[in-house]
């Protein structure tokens, strides 16, 4: 009964992290018809400054105050997406889809070296802020407090996000952007503002699921590519552009990954991608998409 | 499409002085240059299959990796378990394989279109990336499978001294006839009535089908056609780098093939030849010069996409266009 219980939390570990990356990336097509392939770097940009900043600060702050600094690892990679829609992004939607892959496929390079020329080609680590919680006792084993903690960020995380897109003014403006897009801008939407918004909010996702995961696994290059490609299997499962997709996306593939794991560790990836197909072949939108 | 293009005397106009100078080569150039040349040969060749799909018929691939991979593996997997050495045995062996897997994967694929096309190939190239990662007894996983150096047309193998003067002399040449071969093909399918079906549905697939395209079908001849190309390329690519690894499985590598397509001019039948030898010089002497290679890479990426959209022949054609009406008004 524990190791279920322990595998269950281990999925739904994985799910979170993954539904800040899927979200975001999801979102961000949803609002703007973009498929963001740099967005696995906004994430691994996010666990970059988060880590460094903890690390500034790891002397002089008590280490209940060094939970908040990770956060700065979120504002950075939304920050970086306020900047990278309006000067690289916008010039493109009228342009066809091609371009709008291959320039964001251009930013991956540049980010994955950026990150390099910054910090080095070795991995950035704050342990310290894992070791800090402590364990539980769930039955005879021990879990890392931690990962409860990542749990309840990701929940709260997908509910924010839910009441910010569902409830707010905002939210609906969003919405009606994501619908359509110039009916909105007849409207007197400012469609421009309503993209750069949308953008940062995605990327600020991103790099909070960054954030959240570099004291369990550091920051290394390279965790983008890999992390956007998991994304992907999520977006495209859940349906390109619906957040109740990603969030039933990221739970899939998260219980998945952890069975694929124990049970069957060779074809583990190989099962995601499949899963991935397949959607694609039955449902193209997705299993929460609208066709 | 430039209606000049077409015609053959131009074609002989630019075609012929160009592989004079290839044949060349490898007398004026030092053997790391004509090596070097021989990559961005085997590059083109993908590139020129890949365009198929992208220029011709408007489908962008972003799995492509899948099918030189595939040719790759498939010789050095014709290495370890039939212990055989021959070149031509490669040659058909990746064609072989490639043409199988891109004829299952294209049955699925070519049922959409734009984006989805897109992920589904990205997907697929994924599952035989974690494939070749993962079961390593077969693949040898991140350290990859060795291929020594072949035999070209029952020829003896050479030592292992003279490795480079073999790749950069009669193996350069080898790659060069098949080079050769492949664009006179690529050139006479895209001018075939098939090609300008694929055209057809390219700028219009409701239209296409309207009189009498079978769009599925032909998509998936072109599907084959573009991955056995690719195949290929990845089956004489293997010999060069003398090591396969599961990185050329990767979709970053999918990117990589894009990329040659758009520098060189995805609107044009030469553009991804000369963008493949021109990004391979590119990389090369980027990886040679910095760390940061990826930088510069994708800063030429950026700029290409937003300044020169219609890549460098694509350019050079426009400028040599306009230039020939500007004199009269």
């Amino acid at each position: 009964m524990d190791t279920v219980l322990i595998h269950l939390l281990n999925a739904l570990l994985y799910a979170a992290v993954l539904f800040l990356i899927a979200g975001g990336l999801s979102l961000i097509y949803g609002v703007m018809r973009i498929v963001n392939l740099a967005h696995g770097n906004l994430y691994a940009f996010g666990a970059y400054v988060a880590a460094w900043a903890v690390g500034l600060m790891l002397d002089s702050l008590p280490t209940a105050l060094l939970y908040l600094v990770l956060v700065t690892g979120a504002v950075a990679a939304g920050a970086l997406g306020a900047v990278l829609e309006p000067t690289l992004l916008r010039p493109l939607y009228r342009r066809a889809e091609e371009y709008q892959l291959l320039i964001t496929f251009g930013l991956l390079l540049i980010l994955e070296d950026l990150m390099r020329l910054l910090w080095g080609p070795y991995p950035l680590s704050v342990s310290a802020l894992y070791e800090a919680m402590g364990s539980l006792h769930i039955g005879e084993s021990i879990y890392p407090t931690y990962n409860l903690a990542v749990i309840v960020v990701g929940g709260l995380a997908a509910a924010a996000l839910w009441a910010f897109v569902y409830r707010t003014q905002f939210g609906v403006v969003l919405r009606a952007t994501s619908q359509n897009m110039r009916m909105a801008s007849a409207l007197g939407v400012n469609v421009n503002r309503v993209y750069v918004q949308a953008f940062t909010l995605g990327c600020f996702m991103a790099g909070l699921g960054g954030a959240i995961v570099v004291p369990q696994q550091g920051a290394v290059l390279g965790m983008g590519v890999d992390a956007l490609i998991l994304a992907f299997v999520v977006v495209v499962i859940g349906g390109l552009g619906s957040l109740e997709g990603a969030l039933a996306g990221a739970l899939l593939v998260g219980i998945v990954r952890e069975l694929g794991i124990t049970f069957f560790p060779e074809i583990e990836l190989a099962v995601l991608y499949l899963m991935a197909a397949v959607v694609l072949l039955v449902r193209p939108a997705g299993l929460f998409g609208r066709a | 499409m430039n209606p000049l293009a077409a015609s053959p005397a131009r074609l002989a106009r630019v075609a012929l002085p160009v592989l004079a100078a290839l044949l060349v080569v490898p007398f004026v150039a030092a053997p790391y240059q004509t090596v070097l040349l021989c990559y961005g040969l085997v590059f083109a060749i993908a590139a020129l299959g890949f365009n198929l799909l992208l220029g011709y018929t408007g489908l962008l691939s972003f799995g492509h990796s899948a099918f030189f991979g595939v040719g790759a593996y498939a010789v050095a997997l014709i290495v370890k378990y039939l212990k055989i050495s021959s070149m031509e045995a490669f040659v058909a062996g990746g064609i072989l394989a490639s043409a199988l897997v891109a004829g299952l994967f294209g049955i699925v694929c070519v049922r959409y279109t734009r984006i989805y096309f897109g992920i589904l190939t990205l997907a697929l190239s994924q599952v035989l990336w974690s494939l070749a990662f993962k079961f390593f007894w077969v693949t040898g996983g991140s350290d990859g499978l060795r291929v020594p150096t072949p035999s070209l047309l029952g020829a003896a193998i050479p030592g292992r001294t003279d490795k480079i003067a073999f790749l950069a002399n009669r193996y350069y040449f080898y790659v060069l006839a098949i080079f050769v071969v492949c664009v006179a093909l690529m050139w006479v399918i895209v001018h075939s009535p098939f090609g300008k079906a694929l055209q057809a549905i390219r700028d219009n697939e409701t239209r296409a089908e309207f009189v009498g395209v079978q769009v599925h079908r032909y998509r998936w001849v072109a599907f084959v056609v573009s991955g056995v190309y690719t195949g290929l390329a990845g089956a004489l690519w293997v010999p060069l780098n003398g090591l396969t690894t599961p990185d050329i499985l990767h979709w970053t590598f999918s990117g990589k093939i894009v990329f040659f397509t758009v520098l060189g001019g995805f609107q044009t039948f030469f553009g991804p030849i000369v963008g493949a030898v021109i990004y391979n010089y590119l990389e090369t002497y980027a990886v040679g010069h910095t760390v940061y290679w990826q930088l510069v890479l994708g800063v030429v990426l950026v700029v290409l996409v937003l300044v020169l959209p219609s890549g460098v022949v694509g350019t050079a054609s426009r400028l040599g266009l306009w230039r020939r009406r500007a004199p009269s008004p």
